[in-house]
C-alpha cells in the first residue's frame, strides 16, 4: 500500500472540512445546541467519557452478537439456495422484502416481544446485515467457471469435492465484499436498534443527549459510530488480505496497473 | 493382445439447443492402441472437443458405444487423463497444490500427494515454480502445470485438447519436443486434438481427420516417420507430402 498516495488526500480533505466547520460556527455565531464547534464536541466527549466507554462496550457487544448471527443466517441461506434451486426461487423475493421492512414500524413490536434491552437491537443488526451476506455469498457460489466444474467432474470428483475444492474458494472474494458492506451497516444498525428499543449503548446515549438538547454529545456519538464502522471495515479488509493472498497478489495488481484501470 | 485404450463404435451425438438442433458427431468409429500417439484434426465445429467430452463421460452418445480399455462403462469419469483447451488452474492454489487435485479426488492425503508431485515436477520443467500462484506463470508454464495435473491422474491414456493452441510458435515447438520425450519415457497413450496441420503430423503415429459439422472421420493417415522426432524433420520431403495430403483433405490446399 502506498501511504503517501492513499492517505494524504483523505486526511487533507478531512482537516479542511473540520476547519470549515469551525470557521462556519465562528462566523455565523450559531447557538451550540444548533451547531456546536469541533472543540465543543471534543470537550463533550471528554466530559462524558465514562458514560461513553460503557455505551461503546454495549454497542460493540450487540454488534458482535448481531454480526455473528447475521453471518450464520446469511451463509446458511446462501448454502440452502445453492444446494436447492427451489429454495432459491422460493426465498429470494422474501429476502428482498425483508429489506424493505421499516425498522421504525417493527421496533415497537420487537419491544412488545422482547422488552427493552439488547434483544431488539440484535434483531435489527441481524435484519440489516444478513442480506448482503446471503446475496453476495450465493452469487459467489455460482461464480466458478463452468468449464472448471466440468474438468473436475471428468476427473471423477464428487459433488461434495467440487464444492469444497472449487465452488467454496471461488465464492470467498464475493463473500468478503458482502461482509464489508454488512460490517459497515452493523454499528449504525446497532445504534438505531438501541435508539428505538434499547436500554443502553451509543444509540441510547444519542437519544438522551438529543432529548437534553446536548447537540455536542449527539455529535460525539455520531463521530464514534463512524470511527467504529471504519475500524471494523479495516479489520475485515485486513483479514481478507490474509485469507485471500492470491486475490491480492502482486501479479494481479500489476495486471490491473498495466491495463490502466487503477 | 491387450485391448485398445479407446474404441469408438459408430458413435453419434446431437445437441438440442434452444432454437436449433446441432449434430456434432455422426457415425464415428476409431481405435487407439496402447502406446500410440494419435492426433485428431478438423475444422472448428467438427466436434473434436465433443469427442473428448464423450470419452470422459461428460455426455453420453445418442447412438453407438464407447469402450475404455476394452470395457463398456457407464461411468467413465476419471478413467482417462483429460486436459481441456484452457489450463483451468485454480488461482487460489499454488502450482503444487493445483497439480495434486486429481490425487486429492482419488482420496490420497495431501501430504503424500505433494510428495509424489514433487518427485515428478522436474520432468515437467516446473522445478522452483511449485510454490508460485498460477498468475505468476507464463502461458507455457501454465500449460506444463495443466499437463502435469492431467498426468497425475495416473491413467495410461491421456486426452489433450489443443494444449499448445494458445502458445507462441517457439514455445509451442519446445513443448512439442518435450511432450514427445515424456510420452516415450513414461510410455503413455496420447490422443491429441489440434488445428495445426504440421503439429498433427509432427507428433503423431496416426492422424485422424474429421469433416466439418457434423463430424465424420474423413481419413486416417499413418505417419511413418521414425521416433524420436526432430524439428529438422519438418523440412523433409516425406513430412511435406503428409502435410500436403492433410491440407488437401481439409480443403485448404488451393
Amino acid at each position: 500500500m502506498n501511504w503517501r498516495r492513499d492517505f494524504i488526500p483523505p486526511t487533507a480533505l478531512i482537516i479542511f472540512l473540520i476547519l470549515s466547520w469551525f470557521f462556519v460556527t465562528k462566523v455565523t455565531g450559531l447557538k451550540p445546541f444548533i451547531l456546536p464547534t469541533p472543540l465543543d464536541v471534543i470537550e463533550a466527549g471528554l466530559r462524558t467519557r465514562g458514560l461513553l466507554l460503557d455505551a461503546i462496550g454495549t454497542t460493540l457487544l450487540s454488534t458482535a452478537i448481531g454480526m455473528t448471527l447475521a453471518l450464520l443466517t446469511g451463509l446458511g441461506i446462501a448454502t440452502l439456495m445453492d444446494l436447492w434451486p427451489l429454495v432459491r426461487r422460493a426465498l429470494y423475493p422474501i429476502l428482498v422484502a425483508s429489506q424493505t421492512v421499516q425498522i421504525l414500524a417493527i421496533a415497537p413490536i420487537l419491544v412488545i416481544w422482547f422488552g427493552f434491552g439488547i434483544m431488539p437491537t440484535i434483531f435489527i443488526v441481524v435484519l440489516s446485515c444478513f442480506f448482503p451476506l446471503a446475496v453476495s455469498t450465493a452469487d459467489g457460489l455460482t461464480s466458478a467457471d463452468p468449464e472448471l466444474l466440468a474438468l473436475l467432474r471428468a476427473m471423477g470428483a464428487t459433488r461434495r469435492q467440487i464444492w469444497r475444492m472449487v465452488r467454496l474458494p471461488a465464492a470467498l472474494p464475493s463473500f468478503f465484499s458482502g461482509l464489508r458492506i454488512a460490517i459497515t451497516y452493523s454499528v449504525v444498525a446497532a445504534t438505531v436498534g438501541e435508539w428505538v428499543g434499547g436500554s443502553s449503548g451509543l444509540g441510547m446515549y444519542m437519544l438522551r443527549s438529543k432529548n437534553a438538547l446536548a447537540t455536542d454529545q449527539v455529535f460525539v456519538a455520531m463521530l464514534i459510530t463512524t470511527l467504529l464502522s471504519i475500524a471494523l471495515f479495516m479489520l475485515v479488509y485486513g483479514i481478507e488480505r490474509i485469507v485471500l493472498p492470491w486475490y491480492y497478489s502482486a501479479q494481479r495488481k500489476e495486471q490491473w496497473d498495466e491495463m490502466g484501470i487503477y | 493382445m491387450s485391448s485398445p485404450c479407446i474404441e469408438f463404435r459408430h458413435v453419434s451425438k446431437t445437441f438440442a439447443g434452444a432454437k436449433h438442433i446441432v449434430p456434432a458427431l455422426e457415425d464415428v468409429s476409431f481405435v487407439v492402441q496402447p502406446g500410440e500417439f494419435v492426433t485428431i484434426i478438423g475444422p472448428s465445429g467438427s466436434g473434436k472437443s465433443t469427442l473428448f467430452n464423450l470419452c470422459v463421460g461428460l455426455f453420453e452418445p445418442d447412438k453407438g458405444e464407447i469402450l475404455i480399455d476394452g470395457e463398456r462403462k457407464r461411468n467413465r469419469a476419471g478413467m482417462v487423463g483429460y486436459m481441456p483447451q484452457r489450463d483451468l488452474l485454480l488461482p487460489w492454489r499454488s502450482v503444487l497444490d493445483n497439480v495434486i487435485i486429481p490425487l486429492e479426488i482419488q482420496g490420497i492425503p495431501r501430504k503424500v500427494a505433494r510428495q509424489r508431485a514433487l518427485e515428478i515436477l522436474p520432468h515437467f520443467g516446473l522445478k522452483t515454480f511449485e510454490n508460485e500462484y498460477p498468475s505468476a506463470l507464463s502461458g507455457g508454464m501454465r500449460q506444463r502445470a495443466a499437463l502435469l495435473r492431467t498426468w497425475l491422474m495416473g491413467r495410461s491414456t491421456l486426452l489433450l485438447d489443443e494444449p499448445f493452441g494458445a502458445l507462441d510458435a517457439l514455445t509451442r515447438k519446445e513443448l512439442q519436443n518435450w511432450l514427445l520425450t515424456v510420452w516415450q519415457e513414461f510410455s503413455r497413450t496420447v490422443l491429441f486434438i489440434t488445428h495445426d496441420v504440421e503439429e498433427a503430423v509432427y507428433l503423431a503415429d496416426r492422424v485422424i481427420v474429421l469433416s466439418p459439422r457434423p463430424g465424420k472421420i474423413k481419413l486416417e493417415l499413418t505417419v511413418d516417420l521414425p521416433h524420436p522426432r526432430h524439428q529438422s524433420m519438418t523440412t523433409e520431403p516425406e513430412f511435406g507430402k503428409l502435410v500436403r495430403e492433410l491440407l488437401t483433405e481439409l480443403g485448404v490446399n488451393t
